[in-house]
């Protein structure tokens, strides 16, 4: 059953087993787990950037493709939610209109992108995604009329996603309308995350790692190289666009800077790899120690930055505004040493 | 035995239609200036955005060709280009700010210098920041493109930080030497100084790299290596070298790029590079990749499009180079005028 449910893709290493148990419980029982409002937030975030960055492993790790447009799917799926919510009033039709919505949007232009720079060369691809996505977010703050501009808009979900709404004590802990969201974010991160296992464990998936090895080859073969490519693009400009979708139901507000921005493109691209890429889970162990990094690490560093104050320079380089650069040192070594990631890294482990 | 079969070689002209479209890639800036004097109609402010557009269009080729080049010898795609670009304003404006007193005074040959030391020494920065890039981040990932995209885009990242550690976190402005302030009127039209000047050094950086890969032998190696790289390594030439001294180059350029931007918006961030990167890519591509002549037309193609649309309808600047990129790879997929690779 349960190995059915994976796809038959099983983790394959003790460690990574127990690692990825240990994920899927904390942050099936958060709300009960922990206590207070920022971790119940940073488990909604893990889970929805779990799927993200596994929607883009099915890009970069399965079929080679470096997009950087992944964010820009990202918030079409989020200004959908966002733009049906504010016109058509609170209620789960708009959500569901949204979530829709933006998702035929991403599929349409993955699909215009695609067509046009993957017939070419699979390296157009990369700058012309940068091109676009650069020119969708300059459109976004520009029609304010529409978007709100910077500031972004702020609108009301259905009121039993709120903690407004109160339903009594369960273990402990109060439930309300907060817990409900962080469940429904909670389950679809996780049906979309099997759904995507399944896909690259498909014979789709399969004949997208040929590509990814050796494209001319396949063609040889007699498979449609430009075509596996586009879909791949789709499938994933897609489930990004539902994971925007999450963000915008749980946030209640979307912006530019959190939804469109290159530093969550290069987020996204930490995670891959740091996680690993071309395997699913790398997207879990990536996204969970990012995501954990980013809301705690940089307390951290502040600390150390404080700590190191009477020294020169080294305060500044600890500075937690810097996280980013120590980051970037990171991505490049474990680009170097670890192509497979912190996934690749624990299989090779059993196997040798 | 069979005859041997009739062979008629045609001495015709090529047709009009076949020059025509040798020569379109070329005739496309004057079409493009004429198209947007056609939309914009006032003579006046034709000439200023034509000019602004070119000068644009010369700060990008000087950004661009660097890229382009390194893509056409090495297939080295580097993404973190740009950084070479804000370095080398941060550098070069930071040259400026110390040499205040010569930048103040009215004086042109102080203001040219000071100018001058500025470049200097972001081009010198940039390029020994180059060739340490190439050595540390490049040159491990050779051949593998998608490694070199993720590693470039590290470097990218590490050096734009670097660049908050050693200069701290807010922008910079900066106002332009006294001389080159203000505008001169011609036939009604204001033309900004500084712009003048700007298409002066593109257009003479321009025919020095046209002369240099044209008339010399470094220049013959380079364009052969873009075209055949194993044939030149096979006739004894060690094509690395090249490689190297063409991404110092290119890194250099960038920097002074970096330093003409600067001045031009008269305010620097670190993220200036990664923004300009865009623009970069769009020149590469349309001009085809690996092709310096290519990369010139397309700059300009950028810059005039840019600022026509710019003042026509301000909100989709950007979109209308993104459909004249769309436009043109429609066209040709390759690129304007794509390198000829032998490969």
């Amino acid at each position: 059953m349960i190995v059915k449910l994976l796809s038959g893709d099983q983790p394959r290493s003790k460690v990574l087993t127990t690692l990825l148990l240990l994920i899927l419980i904390c942050l099936a029982g958060a709300p009960f787990i922990f206590d207070g409002v920022r971790p119940l937030d940073t488990a909604a975030r893990i889970c929805i950037f779990i799927v993200l960055v596994a929607s883009y492993d099915l890009l970069l790790g399965y079929g080679g493709i470096v997009s950087f447009a992944h964010t820009m799917f990202f918030g079409l799926g989020a200004y959908g939610v966002a733009l049906a919510s504010t016109h058509m009033g609170r209620g789960f039709d708009a959500l569901l209109v949204g979530t829709i919505s933006g998702a035929i949007a991403a599929v349409v232009l993955a699909l215009l992108i695609g067509l046009f720079s993957l017939r070419v060369r699979a390296i157009f691809f990369a700058m012309i995604t940068l091109a676009v996505a650069s020119a969708v977010a300059v459109l976004v703050s520009q029609f304010s009329g529409i978007t709100g501009g910077e500031d972004g808009l702020t609108y009301k979900i259905p009121r039993v996603l709120t903690s407004a709404n109160r339903m009594g004590e369960f273990l402990g802990t109060r439930i309300s309308g907060k817990i409900l969201n962080y469940y429904l974010v909670f389950t679809a991160s996780l049906i979309l995350f099997l759904l995507l296992l399944r896909i690259v464990n498909s014979p789709f998936g399969r004949v997208l790692q040929a590509i990814r090895e050796n494209d001319f080859r396949a063609e040889a073969i007699g498979y449609r190289v430009v075509w596996y490519r586009t879909v791949a693009t789709c499938l994933s400009a897609a489930t990004a666009a539902v994971a925007g979708s999450l963000f915008a139901i749980w946030l209640r507000y979307v912006g530019p800077d959190t939804t469109l921005s290159f530093e969550i493109m290069l987020d996204i691209l930490l995670m891959v790899v740091i996680g690993g890429m071309g395997t699913m889970y790398g997207a879990v162990i990536g996204a969970t120690l990012f995501v954990l990094a980013q809301t705690y690490l940089q307390n951290f560093m502040g600390s150390a930055s404080e700590a190191t104050a009477a020294l020169p320079l080294i305060p500044d380089l600890l500075d937690p505004d810097r996280w980013l650069m120590w980051l970037g040192i990171l991505f490049i070594l474990s680009v170097y040493f670890f192509p497979t990631g912190i996934v690749g890294r624990l299989r090779q482990g059993r196997s040798s | 035995m069979t005859a041997a079969p009739d062979h008629k070689p045609t001495f015709a002209q090529i047709s009009l239609i076949e020059q025509l479209d040798k020569a379109l890639p070329i005739l496309l800036v004057p079409i493009l200036v004429v198209l947007g004097f056609l939309a914009i109609g006032a003579p006046s402010s034709w000439l200023t955005l034509t000019v602004s557009g070119l000068a644009m269009g010369m700060m990008i080729f000087i950004m661009a060709s660097g890229l382009t080049l390194v893509f056409g010898l090495m297939d080295v795609i580097n993404f973190g280009h740009g950084a070479f670009v804000s370095v080398g304003a941060f550098v070069g404006i930071s040259v400026l700010i110390a040499l205040g007193e010569w930048t103040g005074t009215a004086s042109l040959l102080l203001n040219i210098s000071a100018v001058f030391l500025a470049v200097v020494a972001a081009m010198a920065v940039t390029g020994v920041m180059g060739w340490g890039f190439e050595r540390v981040i490049v040159k491990p990932v050779y051949g593998a493109h998608l490694k070199q995209i993720l590693v470039t885009v590290g470097g990218l990242i590490v050096v734009e930080q670097l660049i908050h550690v050693v200069w701290g976190p807010d922008e910079i402005f900066i106002s332009r030497p006294e001389t080159l302030k203000g505008a001169i009127t011609f036939a009604g039209a204001a033309v900004e100084k500084y712009r003048l000047l700007a298409v002066g050094v593109g257009l003479v950086l321009f025919l020095a790299m046209r002369m240099v890969l044209r008339r010399t032998k470094i220049g013959l190696i380079v364009r052969a290596g873009v075209e055949n790289g194993p044939m030149v390594e096979a006739l004894g030439y060690r094509l690395r070298m090249v490689f190297i001294g063409v991404f110092v180059a290119g890194s250099a350029l960038a920097g002074l790029g970096g330093v003409m931007w600067g001045l031009y918006q008269e305010v620097i961030t670190a993220g200036m590079g990664e923004k300009m990167m865009v623009l970069v890519f769009i020149v590469a591509i349309i001009g085809g990749l690996g092709s310096v002549e290519g990369a010139f037309i397309g700059a300009l193609l950028v810059g005039l499009m840019q600022n026509y649309v710019a003042f026509l309808e301000p909100k989709l600047a950007l979109v209308s180079n993104i459909a004249l990129m769309t436009a043109i790879l429609m066209w040709r997929p390759q690129g304007m005028l794509p390198v000829v690779k032998a490969k």
